[in-house]
């Protein structure tokens, strides 16, 4: 029996989760191979939301191809902006004011407290617990409204630009956020007693999908999935960029590696944001909130790779410049396409069920996948 | 003191006057079919329709209320959308098996209601081995099922008709054993008997912790039985989008969707009347005013009012619980309620026979 797992042979029952089904969250198709209950073999086929953003980009001014990056992983839209202008900033040399990076990573960081909710919103409706996602879009909203008020959108949000961030700040901005939380706070409590201290709850994710700490790096498994295997990875602390290395915040780590401890990573996660946020949010320093650029930028010869932590992982910038008003040739390390590669190794010989609480556990935002 | 005794045996008498036995027997079996479709139609209606806003109520939002007053015609609005759609036959399917699925799962449904007893004196068949009946006609509708998945040739439908099986032939066995335990304190089969056998105290309370822990039984069982959420594997909407009726649309699928809700409705009425007491108030031993201002509520009213409390348990299990996985409910059944309700019973037949219980 065991070495016929991952080989598909007559009689096996092969079958098709997506490209529209319930669990994938988005157009991903997963080939897979059963025997009775038991996985044999995980088969990702990609390519339904291919939107060509790298080839786009190549098309696109400086100013422009930050614009597509939102819709790469439209749940940290921020941080793929904040990547792309810092990789910009860093070819041009351009020296950001203190208040726009301040504005920065607190946008980054409620960015990624409204990912990790959503993410545990659909965990619980993946393990087929529906009520924990209207309690996740609960603080979410809040969060989506704070957004709308400063940004201008709720989701797609283009609002960091090359030297710093496109507008100022909402005069309600710091109230609200106070009050998000206070509201949070009165909250957290919900999500342990709902779905993480819950007996079929955690029957269900521990012990599943296991991913050790040798494979996670040789799969390229990053952000709260690689951590919650024990790899240190988190881009913030390792290579600092804005006013990271100044702020006082934990890297989140689990050593079980299976799918309790990468959601017990999310969670944790999910409170040193709120410390950074209520570090910061008292203390944002007056000034320019954008530094004073050309009207038309032009990166100088060159390669420059930026990269930082998104709510998924750890995402890459990479530009090649010949000089022009447009990039030569853009490439982005994706956190979900290496994330997603481990998926088959992890579900191997385990049931039908486990295959979706690994899946949610690795939080997969497909558009990110394919680009 | 108000009964619906008094109707029936009323229309009984008329019926028996004015035409010949067999033709008022004729009569009396159309009343009580059409009173069964309707009270079948208008359960389905009202559980859809709790169902929803008990998840709106746990969920933090206002459900249905568009439709009529506070959205009360919204599951009849359902309905009539259901009855208009075209109910698909897949190319691949059995069309015979795949047609007949769905009827047989709601017949099963249908003739379970007969040993019910509604009220004080309103039952349709008062059998003598009643809890023997409901027991055996309602595993029938594992067929109904199997068969659904088995037709629809579709890998998530044998997928979700093969869990089923497997679910619910094996908490068949919790289901029955914990309501042998009440068998042996009433000595009866019959429903009627059991309810009349809680004249001074509902079993729940006169049969000591044995009883309650085979009422816990039950309630998870009964759960499983009609594959509802945490153990709604056959559906298992995450994995299997939806499970054994992933074909069925239109009135098909209504009919499996209504079959559910009647399953509940049943399920919850046994166990009402099994350990609290059926139509029966609530009585305490000897209280004899206590117990005499008890029966002015009407005895359906207690009825409906018990069901529709247990109706509400499995409602919020439904909302509140992540789904088990396959093995883990299988060894739920087999290394734990399974041993415990047999240890359970053997000491319930201990209490029983040493006449300890109230």
């Amino acid at each position: 029996m065991v070495e016929e797992i991952g080989k598909t042979v007559e009689g096996d029952l092969v079958i098709n989760v997506g490209p529209q089904h319930p669990a994938t969250h988005g157009v991903l198709h997963l080939v897979i191979t059963l025997n009775g209950e038991t996985i044999k073999k995980v088969e990702p086929h990609l390519g339904y939301i291919h939107r060509s953003i790298e080839k786009m980009c190549e098309s696109l001014s400086y100013r422009q191809f930050i614009y597509t990056t939102s819709r790469m992983d439209y749940l940290s839209a921020h941080i793929n902006n904040h990547a792309c202008a810092l990789c910009v900033e860093k070819g041009l040399q351009i020296e950001v004011p203190e208040r726009a990076q301040v504005i920065r990573v607190l946008m980054d960081e409620l960015t990624r407290i409204a990912s990790h909710e959503l993410w545990w919103g659909a965990m619980a409706m993946d393990l087929g617990a529906f009520t924990p996602f209207f309690h996740a879009f609960r603080e979410r909203e809040t969060i989506n409204d704070i957004m709308e008020e400063t940004c201008g959108a709720r989701l797609t949000m283009n609002y960091m630009v090359p030297g710093g961030v496109m507008a100022d700040l909402h005069p309600n901005f710091q109230s609200r956020v106070k009050n998000f939380l206070q509201l949070y706070k009165s909250k957290i409590h919900e999500y342990d007693e709902l779905v993480t201290g819950n007996i079929i709850f955690q029957n269900r994710m521990k012990g599943v999908g296991y991913l050790s700490a040798e494979d996670a790096i040789s799969y390229g498994v990053t952000g709260p999935a690689g951590r919650g295997s024990g790899v240190s990875c988190d881009v913030r602390k390792l290579y600092p960029y804005e006013i990271y290395s100044k702020l006082q915040f934990d890297e989140v780590l689990e050593t079980a590696g299976d799918s309790f401890a990468r959601y017990m990573v999310r969670l944790r996660e999910m409170q040193q944001s709120i410390r950074i946020v209520e570090q910061l949010i008292d203390n944002i320093p007056d000034g320019e909130y954008q530094a004073k650029t050309k009207a038309v930028l032009k990166l100088p010869k060159g390669e420059f790779y930026q990269r930082v932590e998104t709510a998924r992982g750890e995402l890459g910038v990479y530009i090649v410049s010949e000089g022009g008003t447009t990039p030569y040739r853009i490439k982005f390390r994706s956190p979900g396409f290496s994330n997603l590669s481990a998926l088959d190794h992890m579900t191997r010989g385990e049931k039908l069920g486990d295959l979706v609480a690994s899946m949610g556990t690795l939080d997969l935002v497909i558009p990110d996948i394919d680009r | 003191m108000f009964s619906l005794e008094s109707i029936t045996t009323l229309v009984q008498d008329w019926l028996n006057k004015t035409f010949s036995p067999n033709l008022a027997l004729f009569f009396e079996f159309v009343i009580v079919g059409v009173l069964a479709i309707t009270l079948f139609a208008g359960l389905g209606l009202v559980l859809v329709l709790m169902e929803r806003k008990v998840a709106a109520w746990i969920q933090i939002r206002l459900g249905p209320n568009r439709v009529g007053p506070k959205g009360m015609f919204q599951s009849l609005a359902d309905t009539i959308k259901l009855i208009m759609k075209e109910g698909l036959t897949p190319d691949g399917a059995d069309k015979f098996l795949f047609n007949l699925a769905p009827f047989i799962v709601m017949m099963v449904a249908m003739l379970v209601l007969a040993p019910i007893g509604f009220a004080k004196g309103f039952q349709i068949w008062d059998i003598n081995i009643g809890v023997l009946y409901v027991s055996a006609i309602s595993s029938v509708s594992v067929i109904g099922i199997l068969m659904a998945g088995w037709a629809s040739n579709n890998k998530y439908s044998l997928l979700g008709a093969m869990r089923s099986g497997a679910q619910m032939v094996s908490y068949e066995l919790s289901v029955g054993l914990s309501v042998l335990s009440i068998i042996v304190l009433t000595g009866s089969l019959g429903l009627n008997d059991i309810v009349l056998s809680q004249q001074d105290g509902w079993w729940i309370f006169k049969g000591h912790i044995p009883a309650i822990i085979s009422f816990v039984i039950f309630i998870i069982a009964v759960t499983a039985e009609t594959n509802r959420a945490p153990f709604d594997l056959a559906e298992a909407e995450s994995e299997l989008t939806a499970g054994f009726h992933t074909e069925y649309s239109g009135m098909k699928f209504a009919l499996f969707f209504l079959a559910e809700y009647i399953n509940i409705f049943i399920v919850c009425a046994i166990g009402a009347t099994l350990f609290l007491g059926g139509w029966m108030p609530f009585h305490i031993g000897n209280w004899e005013s206590f117990n005499h201002v008890m029966d002015y509520i009407p005895s359906f009213l207690w009825f409906f009012g018990k069901t529709f409390f247990l109706i509400f348990l499995i409602m919020w299990f439904r909302w509140t619980f992540p789904r088990l996985r396959v093995d883990q409910l299988l060894n739920l059944e087999w290394k734990y309620l399974l041993p415990i309700s047999m240890f359970n019973l053997i000491l319930m037949t201990l209490i029983a026979i040493k006449g300890w219980h109230f």
